[in-house]
């Protein structure tokens, strides 16, 4: 039993009932009109629409008709900006976007500032996020001091301290035997190291995809290189150390055939895509918007492709958000000044059913690289709705149409390439722990949360 | 028709930011206009004209360029306009304001133009966004951004191109140089391409060469003498000095001695071939002094047209309805 579930569950949990919802459980290979019965933070069982069950009288009925039901979203990056970056967004803000968005655990890159290579950092984050009382908060330990790439991290005490794995966020480790040495002493303990595949030199002024795009628009080119140096780079160490990686942030088709390939040798790896990059592509850079300032960049229409597919067949086995809400003041900037990221924790859900209907992908294919595959990476039993299971569950209209805007938004950030356009798909009521955290035909969020101001 | 931030629905330029998506019409149109302003029976004469009497133009220049800045002022005056000049990089923005900021305070001193230079690409695009949101009335001219573009000039070199050769449709046009970081390159492909000339070829190194330029239409060369064989037209760019730091080229001696213009390089081209170059030039690294002074160079006739193409652009600019 996680410590957010124990400090965060009332002493008397509701007993609910979800009726008339779609459930898609991939795990279990549901994927049919369910009953949803909880007691105790448990799914206690599913029944036929309808049915009763003998001896359990709901508190609550959530009346889910014409909607699908899954496992809480499951977001390998999101950034919810403490401590240091509170002018960009709260933990309070974030942790809203989050559960709005359906996504009932996240995990949070160290680079903070100051950057989590402390335990107190993290126990700090824990108990704040905890006291928050929403979604299930797992730290990314840093992993070198400062995240400068020089002296390794306390991994052990961080991991005591809740951190589920090691990562440079997007900075790299410039010396490759400080990188060998670290991933040794990860494979020690057998902690997962999280790298991001961006070599430190090869395009590091560039602000953009290196292609046809940036050529004409002048801006600093990426190479692909960038990301298949350091693929090459990382897949030998493991070859050295044995450790275990998972890849950040794939960006192109070439990089997908280096993991596809060290998936078939059998290297220890698992690889994620953030969610935009399965829509867009360097040519959507229209007028230098700098919302459409990302990293890695958004490459050619065929890398898109590859990152399609690549995902289809598994070599890519989750999509994440990247959540990264950035104030206007480091955003409205010329494009190349601006800092790269984008909002997208209320977004990782309807672009993910937009690539499943674009591609033909089944609902439940969509769901289960949001759900049971990143509990896999995190190595948890959670993802799934099978009887006994936590009951983290999030139920969304798959059809209804909403603009993203400052107001439907919770995210302190509105830097979203997808800013002002109307979106399909939208989240209506999220359980964490068998709570209703949120409800938005009910004004949103459960008690001990204030409204957005 | 994809939306333009510069041309409005009546096909007319509300700001100048890049060559690039400017129909051909309106490019002649620029250039006509600036015939207008060379007096007829001199053409290294530049006219008054009283088209921007009682408006004021701000040049704000993120990036210090003197020469440059001079250009569009005299552009200005001989409009009739006020003229305010701002080195903006030595104040406010070194004082923590925002370049929205800036250009929001700038507003609100009853600017009719800004002349934008900055070192960002597309931080023109940012300002005239903003500016459509909050003073719409306001004109913003590219001065140069970043690698991006700088428009001015490519209409200058197209109405120089015009002036000595007449038509475009028969040219081929050299571009010779550090394209890479090059706006002036951008803009002139661009605006060449729009008006027809068949054939641009791109001269340099490997290292000076952008991504895309075959997609462009180009044709590459890494060889100079084989690039300038036949060409009616060579736009030599400016080789700049930090090159050198960044790996991209060991010594500006050996750039010279592959890539530099010689009177026996010119040579290869059409007897009648012009030179040009956007200055301030670099003696003895991408030019020899001979042919940068030479019977077939015409880069100080590109500095009087320059003024009478700015003129013609802020003209036209006063002219748009908004």
């Amino acid at each position: 039993m996680s410590p957010t579930r124990m400090m965060s569950v009332p002493a008397i949990l509701p007993r609910l009932l979800i009726r008339g919802g779609h459930l898609i459980d991939p795990v279990n290979s549901v994927d049919e009109k369910t009953d949803l019965w909880i007691a105790d933070g448990s799914l206690v069982a599913r029944t036929e629409p309808g049915k009763m069950l003998d001896g359990f009288e709901p508190d609550e009925i959530i009346d889910a008709t014409g909607a699908l039901v899954c496992p809480g979203l499951i977001d390998l990056s999101a950034r919810l900006r403490e401590p240091g970056f509170e002018y960009k967004a709260t933990l309070e803000s974030e942790m809203r976007a989050a559960i709005a968005g359906g996504v009932t655990r996240l995990v949070c890159p160290p680079d903070t500032d100051p950057p989590l290579d402390e335990p107190g950092l993290v126990e700090m984050l824990k108990h704040r996020a905890r006291n928050l009382a929403q979604t299930h908060v797992h730290p990314l330990g840093a992993l070198t001091i400062g995240l400068k790439g020089e002296q390794l991290t306390e991994m052990a005490e961080l991991s005591e301290a809740g951190c589920i794995g090691f990562s440079q966020g997007p900075l790299p480790v410039v010396n490759t035997q400080v990188l060998m040495r670290a991933m040794q002493y990860a494979r020690t303990f057998d902690y997962a190291v999280w790298l991001y595949p961006m070599d430190p030199w090869v395009g590091r002024t560039g602000v953009a995809h290196s292609g046809i795009v940036s050529g004409r628009m002048g801006l600093p080119g990426v190479p692909v290189a960038n990301e298949t140096i350091a693929l090459q780079t990382i897949f030998e160490l493991m070859r050295v150390t044995g450790a275990r990686v998972h890849i950040c942030r794939l960006s192109s088709a070439a990089g997908i055939d280096l993991v596809r390939r060290a998936k078939q040798e059998g290297l220890r790896i698992t690889a994620d895509v953030a969610v935009h990059h399965l829509h867009l592509i360097d040519i959507d850079i229209a007028d230098f918007d700098p919302n459409f300032r990302v990293q890695p960049p958004f490459r050619s229409q065929r890398d898109r492709e590859a990152i399609r597919s690549g995902l289809a067949d598994g070599t890519i086995d989750v999509v994440c958000s990247d959540h990264a809400p950035i104030d206007d003041d480091a955003k409205q900037l010329p494009f190349g000044e601006a800092e790269p990221g984008v909002t997208a924790l209320e977004l990782l859900l309807p672009l993910s059913l937009k690539w499943a209907r674009e591609s033909g992908f089944t609902m439940a294919q969509a769901i289960q690289r949001l759900t049971s595959n990143p509990a896999t990476v995190l190595g948890r039993d959670a993802g799934q709705l099978g009887i006994g299971a936590q009951a983290d569950i999030c139920i969304f209209q798959p059809n209804r149409v909403w603009t993203v805007n400052a107001k439907n938004l919770f995210s302190q950030g509105c830097n979203t390439p997808y800013f002002g356009l109307d979106i399909e798909g939208q989240v209506s009521t999220v359980l964490v722990d068998g709570r209703c955290v949120f409800d938005r035909s009910k004004g949103g969020f459960a008690a001990g949360y204030k409204p957005r101001a | 028709m994809p939306r333009s931030i510069q041309i409005n629905a009546n096909g007319e330029l509300n700001h100048l930011l890049t060559t690039e998506g400017i129909p051909r019409a309106l490019i002649l149109k620029i250039l006509d206009r600036a015939k207008t302003f060379l007096d007829p029976n001199d053409p290294k004469e530049v006219v008054n004209a009283p088209h921007l009497a009682g408006k004021s133009v701000f040049n704000l220049f993120f990036e210090n360029s003197t020469r440059t800045r001079t250009t569009f002022e005299i552009a200005a005056k001989r409009l009739s306009a006020d003229v305010v000049n701002l080195n903006v990089q030595a104040s406010s923005t070194s004082k923590g304001e925002s370049l929205l900021d800036t250009i929001d305070n700038l507003a609100a001193m009853k600017a009719d133009m800004f002349v934008v230079r900055h070192g960002q690409s597309g931080a023109p695009y940012l300002i005239a966004k903003h500016i459509n949101k909050v003073a719409p009335h306001i004109r913003i001219m590219n001065a140069g951004d970043g690698r991006h573009a700088h428009p001015t000039q490519a209409l200058l070199d197209a109405f120089t191109i015009q002036h000595f050769k007449g038509d475009f449709h028969h040219l081929r046009v050299a571009i010779v140089g550090d394209i890479l970081h090059s706006r002036v390159a951008r803009s002139n492909i661009h605006a060449l391409a729009t008006l027809g000339v068949p054939e641009i070829r791109a001269i340099a190194p490997l290292t000076l060469l952008p991504s895309g330029l075959k997609e462009m239409g180009l044709q590459v060369y890494t060889d100079l003498a084989e690039g300038l064989r036949g060409v009616d037209v060579i736009i030599m760019l400016r080789l700049q000095n930090e090159r050198m730091r960044g790996a991209l080229l060991p010594s500006t001696q050996e750039y010279f001695k592959h890539y530099g213009l010689t009177q026996e390089k010119l040579a290869l081209a059409k007897p009648d071939a012009i030179v040009m170059h956007p200055g301030p030039m670099n003696r003895g690294v991408e030019i020899d002094s001979a042919v940068a002074d030479g019977a077939q160079s015409v880069i100080l006739s590109q500095v009087t047209f320059g003024i009478a193409v700015r003129m013609a652009v802020m003209s036209m600019l006063a002219e748009s309805q908004h």
